[in-house]
């Protein structure tokens, strides 16, 4: 095993003596002279014609500088369908649309004036169940859009995910047993605890900078030029700045209404406008995880061989389209790909209804349908007379194997990580015995090595170094807090020979930095990481070629080394960096090094069946829990928790756990206590202290067990992990429960209330 | 009707006019430029406007500016020694790997602080009740734990 100087070693971030220290800049502490602030107002109606809208005793209020409304303002539209406007003109679908907004030299002034704006309305019927929005006769949301055979108009979306591998119904007919159920998921949201915000200027030429929080700067670039073009700039520039981000776990992978409203505002108004979420506007204006209605029956063997998998979903999109729209797509991979299963079958249909619409959250879908997957899998299994277990293992992946959706394995230790679940929890001898105590465990299969969603999958990075041997590289990558910074230096430092604090890493400016397609799919290891190496290696090429003159050596026997490049033939001969970078900058016809690589993972866009190998490698997983619940109240609490987990090879461990005890605490709020809780489109508990995330109270303990594979196409080995920490939480404890009482909940969250009416049930 | 009020700010005399009606943090953010001191939810539910009043913890973001007066108060800025040091707790959140997205930290790492210096030595379950108040979405809190663990010996 090569011995790793940075690689695998657990480095402190690189920005935490900034944030333990206070002195991190978020877009909340972003103050710009002349800076104005951005309130909006929203419809007070889930679905209502808007009649009139008089804004002229706002206007009029001192230190007012712009309203807007969605009568005065260009035609921007966007989102993933292009069906949404930063202000709403004529009708409202949802209780976040934008109805109006102001600029006004301070907040007080700006939400003064929001009162001032009337609006009357005429109230539209709402509809707020997918399936009763799928119904003939039902209020449509967007009248204008139309869908299937007839192209009717229609609240179901023209997005038909449907995938199809073997023959379910001839594998129907040849199982043993078949277990048939439905499952229900529910609105979750990301709770980051810094709000969303973002600050717009106009320079004197009408180019834009928006400083932002984002996590997809490139697109959003893109997203910002194509605004300007509708307002009129058609060639001006976007120019995208990230401050310090206040956590991100998907939400930050589009565009938003607010950002476009605060482009609007800065352009009419000429002054850097700045627009920060309250709490509340953060819990109902910003998009939470899809809910999902889950009908699922999965077969297998009398031996418990899996058979086939056969899924019909519907998903409440909400009133607008976004990316998470496209969430099927990745539930195709735990739905074709979480053990072996030769046949499948998969139907989602995404539904407008007058709810918030939803979006990208950690896990991208996975977790929505692997708690159906793996719940079932303990059925499936009890009906079969199979330890779950065993079970598990008898269809789990390997190296080697082509999956139904054509995903080519590459590296696979998701039997070790069944394994080493069983093994700490003392699986054998702590399962089965219904006294309030139970085990569960359940698996993963995400994307580990880039996932193609868009046309590239690339990531860019630009190294230099200068006269002293610091190394600047310039990044695509977003570190919202996860690391990657840290990670992309240790790579970096691995591959020049040099130290993890000689390596300054710079990802915040669009001018400066190269192309990224975003921080999702727990990518940025992978892609990030193989794109830094690319650009170590060239730029270690160009030192090892002018220090080999003076140290009269051939490149190839050359090597660096903490700072030194030395002969590998005779270690004396030998010199420290810096001087290396000097002689060659200062020499006449000197040259400065630098270097250059754009990675783009050699994996495929899905097929019109939705086929192909999204990603280079794929991560796996495993989580175990002991239980026990209270007979009494319903209560579950976490007993133990274990976490293992296929990760290639951890660049940095400190990091990785802090990715998986963050992840498996979101899984956990998942699985037993977090709730958007909607009534008739409406957030009911947008606070902390109706909604429940956890405490530090309420965590367990976590035992992490990292499995290294190596593999193949990962830098020095690493697969993603950003996402893999909630996927399996929730059926792991679902199973748990059963296991510890005899029931099986199947929506979430697992609230007291369910328990004990499903044990009042059991009863009967 | 702005009014003036005098308090120790991070172990400096402080004479200040405000209008009445100012929460603490924004005073603290607002007129005093120390942005360390964040706002997660205004209402007192997320501890993120932490700050110590007296030694005790507040949330800021609730509490009246003019009730500091003649008091003590101390916000991340003043965790450092004068040489510019990382007090023992920030020094160990940064090793432990306690900070990913770092919007927490500074109300988590002063809550941190109320705790050891009224027990120098808590069980973890005292840890965990201590920093209860203080949520965090990126960690689990088990980093920020180990943390405070390590800063008081164990």
């Amino acid at each position: 095993m090569e011995e790793f100087i940075n690689v695998g070693k657990r480095i402190p971030k690189m920005d935490a003596e900034e944030k333990v220290t206070g002195k991190a800049i978020y877009i909340h502490d972003l103050k710009i002279p002349g800076m104005l602030h951005g309130k909006i107002l929203y419809s007070p109606h889930p679905h209502a014609k808007i009649k009139s809208i008089d804004t002229s005793k706002a206007e009029k209020l001192p230190g007012v500088k712009a309203v807007l409304t969605g009568y005065n303002i260009p035609p921007i539209k966007f989102g993933f369908y292009k069906d949404n406007t930063p202000l709403k003109a004529n009708k409202v679908c949802s209780l976040r649309d934008e109805v109006a907004a102001v600029a006004a030299t301070d907040l007080d002034i700006a939400e003064e004036a929001l009162d001032l704006i009337k609006v009357e309305y005429e109230i539209l019927p709402g509809v707020f169940d997918p399936e009763e929005a799928m119904k003939e006769g039902a209020p449509l949301i967007h009248e204008e859009h139309v869908g299937g055979k007839e192209k009717k108009p229609t609240n179901v979306l023209n997005l038909p995910w449907r995938l199809i591998a073997g023959d379910v119904e001839e594998a129907r007919k040849n199982s043993a047993f078949v277990a048939e159920d439905r499952f229900k998921v529910t609105w979750v949201t990301h709770c980051c605890m810094g709000t969303s915000g973002c600050v717009a200027q106009f320079d004197l030429k009408n180019n834009l900078t928006v400083y932002s929080i984002t996590q997809i700067p490139s697109l959003e670039q893109r997203d910002f030029t194509e605004a300007l073009a509708a307002m009129g700039l058609k060639g001006k520039k976007a120019r995208v700045i990230k401050t310090m981000i206040g956590g991100g776990f998907g939400s930050k992978l589009d565009t938003y209404a607010f950002e476009y409203i605060a482009i609007l505002l800065a352009f009419k108004t000429r002054k850097p406008v700045k627009i920060v979420f309250s709490r509340e506007e953060e819990f109902f204006a910003t998009s939470p995880r899809q809910p999902a209605i889950i009908d699922i029956a999965q077969g297998c063997t009398k031996e418990g061989i899996l058979t086939f998998r056969d899924i019909r979903m519907i998903l409440d999109n909400g009133a607008y389209t976004s990316w998470g729209a496209t969430t099927p797509s990745v539930m195709m991979m735990p739905i074709s790909s979480l053990y072996k299963v030769p046949n499948v079958r998969y139907i989602a249909k995404c539904v407008y209804t007058n709810n918030t619409y939803s979006q990208a959250m950690r896990g991208y879908g996975n977790p929505q349908a692997t708690f159906a997957i793996d719940s079932q899998m303990d059925i499936l299994a009890e009906m079969a007379g199979i330890d779950p277990l065993d079970f598990r293992l008898r269809n789990a992946n390997t190296p080697g194997e082509v999956t139904p959706q054509n995903f080519k394995i590459v590296s696979c230790g998701l039997r070790e990580c069944i394994d080493a679940v069983a093994q700490k929890l003392d699986w054998r001898q702590s399962r089965g015995k219904r006294d309030g105590r139970g085990v569960g465990m359940a698996s993963l299969i995400h994307v580990g090595g880039g996932a193609r969603v868009y046309k590239s999958d690339g990531c860019g990075t630009i190294i230099k170094i200068d006269d002293f041997g610091t190394v600047n590289v310039f990044t695509g990558a977003t570190d919202m807090g996860q690391g990657s910074d840290t990670v992309i230096a240790q790579i970096v430092a691995e591959e020049l020979g040099v130290r993890v604090e000689d390596v300054v890493v710079t990802h915040t400016d669009t001018d400066i930095c190269p192309w990224d397609v975003g921080a999702h799919a727990s990518r940025t290891t992978f892609v990030a990481g193989n794109s830094a190496r690319g650009a170590a290696k060239k730029v270690k090429e160009q030192l090892l070629e002018i220090a080999a003159k003076s140290i009269s050596e051939s490149p190839e026997n050359l090597d660096i080394r903490d700072r030194t490049i030395y002969s590998k033939k005779d270690p004396e001969k030998k010199s420290p960096l810096g001087k290396v970078l000097r002689a060659a900058h200062y020499a006449a016809g000197g040259s400065m090094v630098m270097g250059e690589y754009f990675y783009d993972p050699n994996n495929e866009n899905l097929d019109r069946e939705f086929k192909g190998n999204l990603s280079v490698t794929y991560a796996y997983g495993t989580h175990g829990v002991e239980v026990e619940v209270d007979k009494e109240t319903g209560q579950v609490k976490i007993l133990r928790y274990v976490a293992a987990h296929d990760v290639g090879k951890a660049i940095n461990p400190m990091l990785l756990e802090g990715q998986v005890y963050g992840g498996a605490t979101q899984g956990i709020g998942y699985a037993l206590t977090e709730r958007l809780i909607l009534q008739n489109g409406k957030v009911m508990n947008p606070n902390f202290l109706d909604y429940k995330m956890l405490t530090a109270k309420d965590v367990p303990n976590f035992e992490t067990i990292v499995v290294e594979t190596n593999d193949e196409f990962g830098p020095f080995g690493a697969k993603g992990i950003g996402e893999p920490g909630l996927v399996p939480t929730a059926p792991a404890i679902a199973n748990a429960i059963y296991d510890a009482v005899g029931v099986r909940i199947k929506d979430l969250p697992i609230t007291p209330e369910k328990v004990l009416g499903a044990l009042k049930e059991k009863a009967k | 009707m702005k009014q003036t009020i005098n308090f120790t700010l991070n172990g400096e005399l402080v004479e200040v006019e405000i209008e009445p009606h100012l929460t603490l943090l924004q005073l603290l953010r607002d007129k005093l430029e120390l942005i360390g001191t964040k706002e997660g939810c205004g209402m007192g539910e997320c501890g993120a406007c932490t700050v110590l009043l007296d030694g005790k913890t507040v949330n800021s973001c609730i509490f009246p500016a003019m009730e500091v007066e003649g008091k003590k108060v101390v916000t991340i800025e003043g965790l450092m020694d004068a040489q510019g040091n990382l007090h023992p707790i920030q020094k160990a959140f940064v090793e432990q790997g306690a900070v990913q997205c770092g919007f927490c930290t500074p109300g988590m790492v002063l809550s941190a602080k109320a705790l050891l210096d009224e027990n120098p030595k808590p069980t973890e379950e005292e840890i965990r009740h201590g920093i209860a108040g203080n949520l965090c979405r990126c960690t689990g809190y088990i980093q920020i734990i180990e943390a405070i663990k390590a800063v008081s010996g164990q």
